[in-house]
């Protein structure tokens, strides 16, 4: 079966890159899943998302990805991501501090930051890191 | 003449200390450069792809309009961002892109339009505070390390200025492009109002193909502009890191040579004075002892 090319990109780097069986990535319409053969897409992704590739041997690759684009066309599959972790990169100990931070920020009704959205960030992170929340 | 010789000493000894400075800075340059390109280089894959979905976005919907690419009947003013470097040491880098920046106001003003700056570096601010000129923007404090998080704040700024109705018209950046390690040149772009080229050659990577977007074409696009701007800006605040220390590192390696070359001139001209000092001690010497002698002559 075909395989498909997958590059997932930050502005800053190229995060990861590689042939996978399927994609999952979570667009602003919902979960999308890509194998190969896809229709051309090109979708927003939202802020706070997980996207998986499943490469067939059990060895998944699992990314934080927070907005960005993915595009999909002739199996290659770009994810352009305006920031990404690899769930292997994750600092659990700081995604969990961050997400404590950004809830008792929500609670306590301040508007310093975007707290939700900062919630929201730590969550994926922690997701891709395979820690539950 | 000693006097001569002691200042001649210490010229050397402060030329000296000037070309280990020199040196050290070029030298740190030089290391600085290889990391530079290397963001520039992890950078590239980004940028192909946004411009590759920008240009798919257009191409699949010739009519799609969208407010940044709306070029304005009557511009009246624009935005220079310039970029310069927080550091001197660098040669004619600051001068030449200021010098370029003028010239684009020049431009501007003949057609009409009043350009406003917006600058990024120490040196640039410097000089237009120095001027009295009023800026509608300023950042420093990143330029030979710059990150994407700047380049998001400079664009949000940049997009929002446009999209007010009482903003700028257009958007220009004047930065330093880096051609290779030996030439930089400053380089003029605007990067609002986008334009549309019609093109019948096929982009790189195979024709485009017929995208469904999600969820529609309209929001990708809305999107997808803005990043593209972001990453616009971001490629033009790395190819000026890049070339500010290429500059740096030339500069200094001029300094260094002129300065050993200095040494050895000195050096040249100490040695000369120190063996005109010793000649005469000798002659003044040998004619004491010879008037001594002469008048001890005398007395016989």
């Amino acid at each position: 079966m075909a395989k498909l090319r997958v590059g997932v990109v930050s502005p800053e780097r190229e995060i990861w890159s590689g042939e996978a069986d399927m994609v999952i990535a979570k667009t602003v319409d919902g979960e999308i899943g890509i194998m190969p053969n896809h229709a051309p897409v090109l979708g927003i992704l939202v802020d706070g998302g997980v996207l998986t590739v499943k490469r067939g041997d059990g060895d998944d690759l699992v990314a934080a990805v927070h907005g960005g684009f993915i595009a999909v066309a002739n199996n290659d599959v770009s994810v352009l991501a305006e920031a990404a972790e690899l769930g292997s990169e994750v600092d659990v100990a700081a995604a969990r501090d961050a997400l404590n931070r950004a809830l008792a920020s929500i609670d306590a009704e301040s508007t310093g930051f975007d707290a939700q959205l900062e919630a929201k960030r730590a969550r994926a992170r922690l997701r891709a890191a395979g820690v539950e929340v | 003449m000693g006097a001569q010789l002691r200042q001649l000493r210490r010229r050397i000894r402060s030329v000296r200390s000037i070309a280990k400075i020199t040196r050290a800075q070029e030298l740190i340059a030089s290391s600085r450069i290889v990391r530079a390109q290397q963001r520039m280089q992890a950078a590239l894959p980004y940028e192909r792809e946004i411009t590759r979905a920008v240009s798919a976005v257009l191409s699949y919907d010739t009519t799609a309009e969208h407010p940044l690419m709306v070029a304005k009947e009557n511009p009246q003013s624009a935005a220079v961002l310039i970029v310069t470097s927080d550091r001197g040491f660098a040669g004619g880098f600051n001068a030449s892109i200021l010098r370029e920046a003028e010239a684009l106001a020049g431009l501007l003003r003949e057609r009409g339009i009043e350009p406003k700056p917006y600058v990024v570096g120490r040196k640039g601010i410097g000089w237009h505070r120095f001027r009295g000129r009023e800026m509608h923007g300023e950042w420093s404090g990143f330029s030979d390390n710059p990150s994407y998080a700047h380049a998001k704040e400079i664009g949000e700024t940049l997009v929002e200025a446009f999209t007010d109705d009482n903003g700028i018209d257009e958007i220009h950046i004047v930065y330093t492009e880096f051609v290779s390690m030996l030439t930089q040149r400053p380089k003029v772009v605007r990067i609002l109002p986008l334009e549309v080229e019609e093109s019948e050659e096929a982009p790189p990577g195979g024709p485009l193909p017929y995208y469904e977007f999600e969820p529609n074409a309209q929001a990708v696009l809305d999107r997808l502009l803005p990043r593209y701007i972001e990453s616009r800006i971001y490629n033009a605040l790395l190819q000026s890191a890049v070339s500010e220390h290429a500059a740096r590192r030339r500069a200094m390696k001029a300094a260094t040579d002129n300065a050993n070359e200095s040494i050895q001139r000195l050096s040249l001209q100490m040695n000369q004075a120190r063996q005109a000092e010793i000649t005469q001690e000798i002659s003044e010497i040998v004619g004491g002892a010879n008037a001594l002698a002469e008048a001890a002559a005398g007395k016989e």
